[in-house]
C-alpha cells in the first residue's frame, strides 16, 4: 500500500487553548479506560454457556473448582489474552503507521503476518507440532526473522518508508506462495492452518499468555517511549534530522517494537489484521497527529475493538462461535470505508 | 525520459500515428516468448511430443493420437493460460492506472477475493460442479468489483479512495472467506484451496469460448479509450481541458477491466500477482510512459504460460497449480524491482 502520506493533521479541537485540549485528552483516556473495564468483564460473564452473574461472581473470588468455576477461569484467560493482543496490535499498528509514514500501514505489511504463517506451517508440515502452544515460538520465529528481512533489504540504515512497504509486500507475496503450496500437497497442514489463520482467542490459556506477554510487555514499553521520536520522523526525513532526531536509530528501534508485538500476538492468536489498521486511525480523528497521545489511546481502544468483537462472535453463533478475526473484519470493514468515503479527496 | 525510439508516421491524406519502435519490439517479442512456450507447453506431459510434432499436428498434419493430445487435451489449457494471462495483464494495467497506484491491482483491490468468496459459497455450502463453481466465482468478481466501484464513487471516482475502498473490502471478503474454509469439511477445504491458488489443470474448449469472446469484445472496447487514459493521467483538470470525458472514459474502463478479471478469475481461479507484475514489467520493458496497455497484455500473457511451463517441467504434471509459482515469481520480482531501483535512486 504505497500511499506515502503524512498522516491526517486534524485534531478536533483545534481552536481550544493547548492546556484545556490536554485536558479533555486525559479525561478521555480515563473514560476510555472505563470502557475497557467494562467490556473486559463482559468478556468475562458472557461466553457460549450461559452463567448468572452470581456464578461468575463465585468463579472470580471463591474459585472451589465447580464446572462454573471452570468456565470462568477459562474466560479470564482468554480476556486477559484479548487484553495482551490488542493492546499489542494496535500499539504495533500506530507505530508501523508513523514509521512508514502512511496511514494504511498494518502487520500485514511488513510480512509479519506471512512470515508468522510459514512457520506455522513448516512446523506442521516437517516438524510435526500439533499443539498451539507448540506453535507459539515457530510463530514467533517467523515474524521476527521475516521482520529482519524486510529491515535488510529495505536498505536498513538507509531505509525509507516506500522501501520498506515494498519489501515487506514483495516477502509476504513469496511466502504465501510456499504457505499455499505445502497447504495444498499436504491435508493435516490445511486442515489445521484454516483455523489458524482467521485469528481466534479461543487457544488462550495460562501457559500461552506466560509465553508471550513478556514480549508484549517489553514491546509496549519501547513503542510507548517512541512517541517523541516518532513524532519528529513524521514532519518528513529533513525537517527531523534538522530537528535532531536519530533516523536510523528510531526506525530499527520501531521495527523492534513493531516485530515484538506483531510477532507475540500474531503467534497467540493467529493473524488478525483489521485492529492495528483501525484503531489508530480512528484515534487520530480524535487526538490529533501528536503520537504522545495516539499510542496510549490505541493502547486502551484496541482491546476494547478485539474484545468487544470476541464477544459479540461468542453471542451471535452459539453455542459455537465465531472467531475474533472475523468479526473484526466484518465490523472494522464498513466503518473503515465509511471513514475514506468520508474524507474529502484532498486529504487522501 | 528520452523518446528517441518514438517516431510519427504520415500519410498523405494527413493521418499521422505515433509509432513507438521499442514498445513494438517488446510486443513482438513478448508474443515469440509466448507462442513458444505455448509449443514447449503442448509437448509437456505423461505423453511428450516434440515442437517439431506440435507444430506439425496443430497445422493439421499429426498422428490421430498425436491430434487427440494435442487438439482436445492439452491445446484448451494453453489457449485458456494465454487468454487469462492476457485479460489480467490488461485488467491490471487499467486499474493501476486509473489507481494512479503501481499496488492498485485487482488481487489488492479485492476482485479475487470476491471471486473466491462465490466459489467458496457453490463448493462449502452446495458442493456444487465446476460449472457452478465457475459461475458463483464469476457472480463473486463482479458483484465485489462493482460493489467497490460505488462505493468509492463520490462525484467522480478518485485513485486513492478507490484503493483504501478496494482494501476494506478485501479484509471483509476475505474474512467470510476464513469462516466458510473453517465450516468447509476437508475434501471441499482441499478442493476450496486448489481453486482459491490458482489452476490451469483440466481446463477445456468450454472454458475458451467464452474468454475468447469476452476478450474479443473488450480489448477492442479498451483500445479505443485508452488515448482517454493516457490523458487522464495527466490530472483531471488538465484532461477536462484537452476535452477528454474523464468520468465517462474512467467508467467504461474500469467496468472492462471488472469484466475481464472476474472472467478470468472465474476461469482459472484467482493466479495470484500476475494482474499485479505484468503491467510494471511492461512498462520496465518499453520505458515509455502511460498504461502500456497492449505490452500489458502480452506481458500477462507470456507470465502466465511461462509459469505454467515452469510448474510443469519443475514439479512433474500437474503437482503445482500454476498460482503457487505466479505467486514466488511475483514476489522475487518485487524484490529484484526493490533492489534495482534503489541501485538508480529512485525510492
Amino acid at each position: 500500500m504505497v500511499v506515502d502520506s503524512v498522516p491526517e493533521t486534524r485534531a478536533v479541537s483545534a481552536s481550544a487553548p493547548p492546556g484545556r485540549r490536554a485536558a479533555a485528552r486525559a479525561v478521555g483516556l480515563l473514560v476510555s479506560l472505563v470502557v475497557l473495564a467494562g467490556v473486559a468483564l463482559a468478556s468475562i460473564a458472557i461466553g457460549a454457556k450461559e452463567l448468572p452473574p452470581d456464578q461468575v461472581w463465585h468463579g472470580l473470588f471463591h474459585d472451589t473448582g465447580t464446572y462454573a468455576d471452570v468456565v470462568v477461569d477459562e474466560r479470564v484467560w482468554r480476556t486477559l489474552l484479548g487484553l495482551l493482543a490488542g493492546a499489542a496490535l494496535g500499539l504495533a499498528g500506530a507505530v508501523l503507521q508513523a514509521l512508514t509514514r502512511n496511514p494504511l500501514a498494518d502487520p500485514g505489511i511488513l510480512g509479519i503476518n506471512a512470515g508468522a504463517s510459514a512457520a506455522v506451517v513448516t512446523a506442521i508440515t516437517y516438524f510435526g507440532v500439533t499443539s498451539l502452544n507448540g506453535y507459539v515460538w515457530f510463530a514467533f520465529f517467523g515474524a521476527a526473522a521475516v521482520g529482519a528481512l524486510v529491515w535488510f533489504l529495505g536498505g536498513s540504515r538507509g531505509a525509507t518508508p516506500v522501501r520498506l512497504a515494498l519489501a515487506g509486500t514483495a516477502i509476504s507475496a513469496a511466502l504465501y506462495g510456499y504457505l499455499q503450496a505445502v497447504m495444498i500437497m499436504d491435508d493435516a497442514a490445511l486442515g489445521r492452518m484454516r483455523f489458524w489463520t482467521v485469528g481466534s482467542l479461543a487457544s488462550a490459556t495460562h501457559s500461552t499468555i506466560v509465553q508471550v506477554a513478556p514480549f508484549m510487555v517489553v514491546g509496549s514499553l519501547l513503542a510507548l517511549g517512541l512517541a517523541r521520536p516518532l513524532n519528529a520522523v513524521a514532519m518528513g526525513d529533513d525537517t527531523a534530522r534538522a530537528l535532531g532526531a536519530h533516523l536510523n536509530r528510531t526506525r530499527a528501534l520501531s521495527m523492534l517494537a513493531a516485530t515484538m508485538l506483531c510477532g507475540a500476538a500474531t503467534a497467540a492468536c493467529g493473524p488478525i489484521v483489521f485492529v492495528g489498521l483501525m484503531v489508530p486511525h480512528l484515534v487520530r480523528s480524535f487526538t490529533g497527529p501528536d503520537l504522545r497521545w495516539i499510542l496510549p489511546y490505541a493502547t486502551v481502544l484496541s482491546p476494547v475493538l478485539l474484545l468487544g468483537a470476541d464477544v459479540i462472535g461468542r453471542m451471535v453463533a452459539r453455542p459455537a462461535e465465531l472467531q475474533v478475526g472475523i468479526v473484526t473484519a466484518i465490523l472494522g470493514g464498513p466503518v473503515f470505508i465509511f471513514l475514506v468515503r468520508r474524507r474529502r479527496t484532498t486529504q487522501l | 525520459m528520452k523518446a528517441t525510439h518514438i517516431r510519427a508516421v504520415r500519410t498523405r491524406g494527413g493521418l499521422s500515428l505515433r509509432v513507438d519502435a521499442r514498445a513494438v519490439t517488446v510486443v513482438v517479442l513478448l508474443v515469440l516468448v509466448a507462442l513458444a512456450a505455448s509449443v514447449a507447453l503442448i509437448g509437456t506431459g505423461d505423453f511428450p511430443v516434440s515442437a517439431t510434432d506440435v507444430v506439425r499436428t496443430l497445422t493439421g498434419n499429426g498422428t490421430r493420437i498425436q491430434e487427440y493430445i494435442v487438439r482436445d487435451l492439452r491445446l484448451p489449457r494453453v489457449l485458456v493460460g494465454l487468454l487469462v494471462g492476457a485479460a489480467l495483464g490488461l485488467g491490471g494495467a487499467l486499474f493501476q492506472s486509473i489507481s494512479r497506484n503501481p499496488l492498485g491491482s485487482p488481487d489488492v483491490l479485492g476482485l479475487g477475493q470476491g471471486a473466491t468468496a462465490g466459489a467458496l459459497v457453490v463448493i462449502v455450502l452446495f458442493s456444487g460442479s465446476a460449472t457452478a463453481v465457475t459461475l458463483g466465482a464469476l457472480a463473486g468478481g463482479l458483484v465485489t468489483g462493482f460493489a467497490i466501484y460505488l462505493l468509492a464513487w463520490r462525484r467522480g471516482v478518485h485513485g486513492y479512495r478507490l484503493v483504501l475502498v478496494g482494501i476494506g473490502v478485501s479484509a471483509m471478503v476475505t474474512a467470510v472467506n476464513g469462516y466458510l474454509l473453517t465450516k468447509a469439511d476437508i475434501v471441499d477445504a482441499a478442493r476450496a484451496v486448489v481453486w482459491m491458488t490458482g489452476s490451469l489443470n483440466g481446463r477445456d474448449w468450454t472454458q475458451v469460448w467464452p474468454l475468447l469472446v469476452l476478450c474479443a469484445v473488450l480489448v477492442p472496447l479498451v483500445l479505443v479509450n485508452a488515448r482517454g487514459l493516457l490523458m487522464t493521467e495527466m490530472g483531471d483538470d488538465l484532461s477536462y481541458a484537452l476535452g477528454v470525458r474523464v468520468e465517462r472514459v474512467r467508467m467504461v474502463l474500469m467496468v472492462s477491466a471488472v469484466l475481464l478479471t472476474a472472467g478470468a478469475t472465474a476461469a482459472v481461479g484467482p493466479v495470484g500477482f500476475v494482474a499485479l507484475t505484468a503491467p510494471q514489467l511492461a512498462r520496465r520493458l518499453t520505458r515509455s510512459p502511460g498504461p502500456n496497455l497492449v505490452p500489458a497484455m502480452c506481458m500477462g500473457a507470456t507470465l502466465l504460460i511461462v509459469a505454467d511451463l515452469v510448474s510443469q517441467r519443475a514439479f512433474g504434471a500437474d503437482q503445482l497449480p500454476v498460482g503457487v509459482v505466479t505467486g514466488v515469481l511475483g514476489g522475487a520480482y518485487l524484490l529484484w524491482l526493490l533492489v534495482t531501483e534503489r541501485r538508480a535512486g529512485r525510492i
